[in-house]
């Protein structure tokens, strides 16, 4: 294992690979993704669709192993979670590490009160009692915001609007105290408005339980609001990686430029947005070289030939590109 | 830019809710859904109009009230002049030819079974657009004109990756020469970078055709950057309308104030000045008396609760619904 640093990440994942398929058709969905995670800090994950980031987060659990394949490992307080048995996973999913998913209207078992389902929860992984269970239900109901939570306890998902079924999902999520919460697209559902109240929430408990977050989102704005380190997906890998301001302020990655640039902000009205080139690879048939290559503005001979590696040449932020962008924050704002 | 070419004027629409058995006999009222409650803009030639606001607000019901898809229960809908809901309108399908929808989801809204050829060689057909020898040129126009290949045309909707199934809905959209194009949510389901080269397209084909667009959306950024106008709704009616940039630089109505500050920023360090909106959106079946935004509103005055805000002009700024417009300090 690594070196212990003086923050020591709670969750260390090194490596990460997932594929689907067998035989001839496999598909690399995830490939070396190495990222940290320390307590209370909220690590944002952000790219388009199809770039990996919904599958790095179910195999950090295991989810993904049903369909494919998942190597690399996966320290959670020290263990390797990608080899631990599907028993071992079950305690740990929902008890120490939680999960929210993007959809709340279909992420909720429509038969089951709200009550019951957090009482799921707890059942599994608490030794608490019915009378302190139903405390602790009350308890979470109130801490994400439903008014007169123990009258509602007994209602089903179906008598709540869309971000107040989020919160009975991070109300789930959270009962049973995790140190780890796994959010994929916990707002994309919801309304701007609610959006600002749920990420608040999400920041809050973060801060107030000590609890590290995932938060994977293909919005950059949501990454600028909430996230302390943030790391962008391009085709399965990781292309840029650092702390959220950095980041953002001067990117490196041609690719992440490219996405901040496309963001109608500050740009002036009805002028023409920027847009990358192209379209992502498939990941069918990746390219040898760096799989932005065919898109980016700055590709050299050596792109198309092999690929970078994500290297950390500062320290602070990880990059893995020949040609990396040195226009600092100029260039997006 | 400043004739109308469409006017809504105090357009109300009501989705009738069901009454049981028990309902009539106890003499309960039918639960209706009030979607739109008296809702008047103009859209001028040549401009965008952006609609926002969040979701349940009548925003997608306006645009489909406009191309005729739900009639409205009270108030009107003029073209040029001319009642669009009037019985010898509605036999004229000319104004469907003029006024074109676009819709919001690329999976659902082409038809599977057709090739891109079938689907934009009916569009040209039913409204007898051109000779049926001059179609395929008129197609490839087409194809040239939203910026896809040739050989689209004898593709599957399936074979298309999102980004394209939406410019093969512009491109049926124009297909028959409209004047007017109403846009609903039309990137809302694509990644910011397929975003940008849809809005680019639709910018570029605004100016080439001169067309007046109606641009519904809930991504405030996409509507302050392709919009003139902006309208915000509210439980089915206008809070605020004005002009695009001075709604966004000073927006007058608290809901709008809010509405925009909850748009994330790009920028990490522009935290901490947000107005939070406490609560939902109260549902459209039992809408608040009075102003309908008091009850999240940080500004109401016992005169919200009872007496409803009509919109108003405000000086500099657009018209705005509510009573306290000129006191209220923006944030």
């Amino acid at each position: 294992m690594t070196l212990k640093s003086v923050h020591s990440p709670i969750l260390q994942v090194e490596d990460l690979c997932t594929t689907f398929g067998s035989g001839i058709a496999t598909i690399p969905a995830v490939r070396d993704v190495s990222f940290s995670v320390n307590k209370g800090e909220i690590l944002g994950l952000v790219g388009e669709s199809g770039s990996g980031k919904s599958v790095t987060l179910r195999s950090l659990l295991g989810l993904s192993r049903r369909y494919g394949e998942t190597t690399g490992s996966v320290y959670w307080k020290g263990d390797n979670l990608v080899v631990r048995s599907e028993a071992d996973m079950r305690r740990i999913r929902g008890g120490e590490i939680a999960m929210i998913f993007q959809e709340p209207m279909t992420s909720l078992n429509p038969l089951l009160t709200v009550g019951m389902q957090i009482d799921e929860t707890l059942k599994a992984h608490t030794a608490m009692n019915a009378s302190e269970r139903k405390a602790r239900a009350v308890e979470m109901l109130d801490l994400v915001g439903i008014p007169a939570a123990r009258s509602r306890l007994g209602e089903y998902p179906h008598q709540f609007s869309g971000g107040m079924r989020q919160r009975v999902m991070i109300a789930i999520a959270l009962a049973a105290r995790p140190q780890l919460l796994l959010a994929d697209e916990p707002t994309t559902a919801l309304d701007v408005t609610i959006q600002a109240q749920i990420l608040d929430l999400i920041l809050s408990l973060a801060k107030d339980f000590d609890m590290g977050v995932v938060l994977v989102t293909h919005d950059l704005g949501v990454v600028a609001q909430t996230c302390d380190q943030v790391a962008v997906m391009y085709a399965g890998r990781i292309v840029e990686q650092g702390a959220v301001r950095q980041v953002l302020r001067a990117p490196q990655h041609p690719y992440t430029v490219g996405l901040m640039r496309s963001v109608p902000e500050n740009v002036p009205p009805r002028t023409p947005l920027y847009s990358i080139p192209g379209t992502p690879p498939s990941l069918l048939s990746l390219p040898e070289g760096c799989a932005f290559s065919a898109r980016c503005p700055q590709k050299t001979v050596l792109c198309e030939q092999s690929r970078p590696h994500l290297t950390n040449e500062t320290g602070e932020r990880a990059v893995a590109c020949f040609s990396r962008v040195e226009t600092q924050g100029d260039a997006v704002a | 830019m400043t004739e109308a070419v469409l006017e809504i004027k105090d357009v109300n629409l009501a989705f009738k809710g069901k009454r049981t058995v028990l309902d009539v006999l106890s003499n309960r009222p039918s639960r209706d859904v009030h979607a739109l409650n008296g809702v008047s803009l103009d859209l001028r030639r040549g401009e965008t109009l952006g609609v926002v606001g969040e979701s349940g607000c009548g925003k997608s019901t306006l645009a489909r009230c406009i191309v005729r898809l739900y009639e409205p229960n009270d108030g009107e809908i003029l073209f040029q002049g001319k009642d669009v809901f009037e019985a010898s309108e509605r036999k004229d399908r000319s104004y469907n030819r003029r006024v074109q929808m676009m819709f919001q989801d690329p999976y659902s809204s082409l038809n599977p079974r057709m090739t891109t050829r079938q689907i934009l060689s009916e569009a040209l057909k039913v409204h007898d657009m051109c000779k049926e020898v001059d179609i395929p040129e008129k197609m490839s126009g087409l194809m040239d004109l939203v910026q896809l290949p040739e050989d689209a045309l004898d593709k599957y909707p399936h074979e298309f990756s999102g980004g394209q199934r939406q410019r093969i809905g512009i491109a049926r959209a124009l297909a028959v020469e409209p004047e007017v194009l109403i846009a609903d949510e039309l990137v809302s389901a694509l990644d910011v970078s397929v975003q940008a080269q849809i809005v680019n397209l639709l910018l570029d084909l605004q100016e080439r055709l001169q067309l007046t667009i109606l641009f519904v959306a809930h991504d405030l950024r996409l509507v302050r950057h392709v919009s003139n106008r902006v309208a915000v709704i509210y439980l089915g009616r206008i809070v605020e309308i004005g002009d695009s940039e001075t709604l966004f630089a000073n927006p007058s109505h608290p809901y709008s104030q809010a509405l925009l500050s909850a748009a994330p920023s790009l920028d990490p360090d522009d935290k901490g000045k947000k107005i939070h909106l406490e609560g939902e959106l109260p549902s459209p079946l039992d809408i608040p008396p009075g102003c309908p935004f008091h009850v999240r509103c940080r500004h109401k005055t016992p005169k919200c609760t009872t007496e409803l805000p009509r919109l108003r002009p405000l000086d500099g700024r657009g018209s705005v619904a509510c009573h306290h417009a000129e006191e209220i300090e923006n944030v």
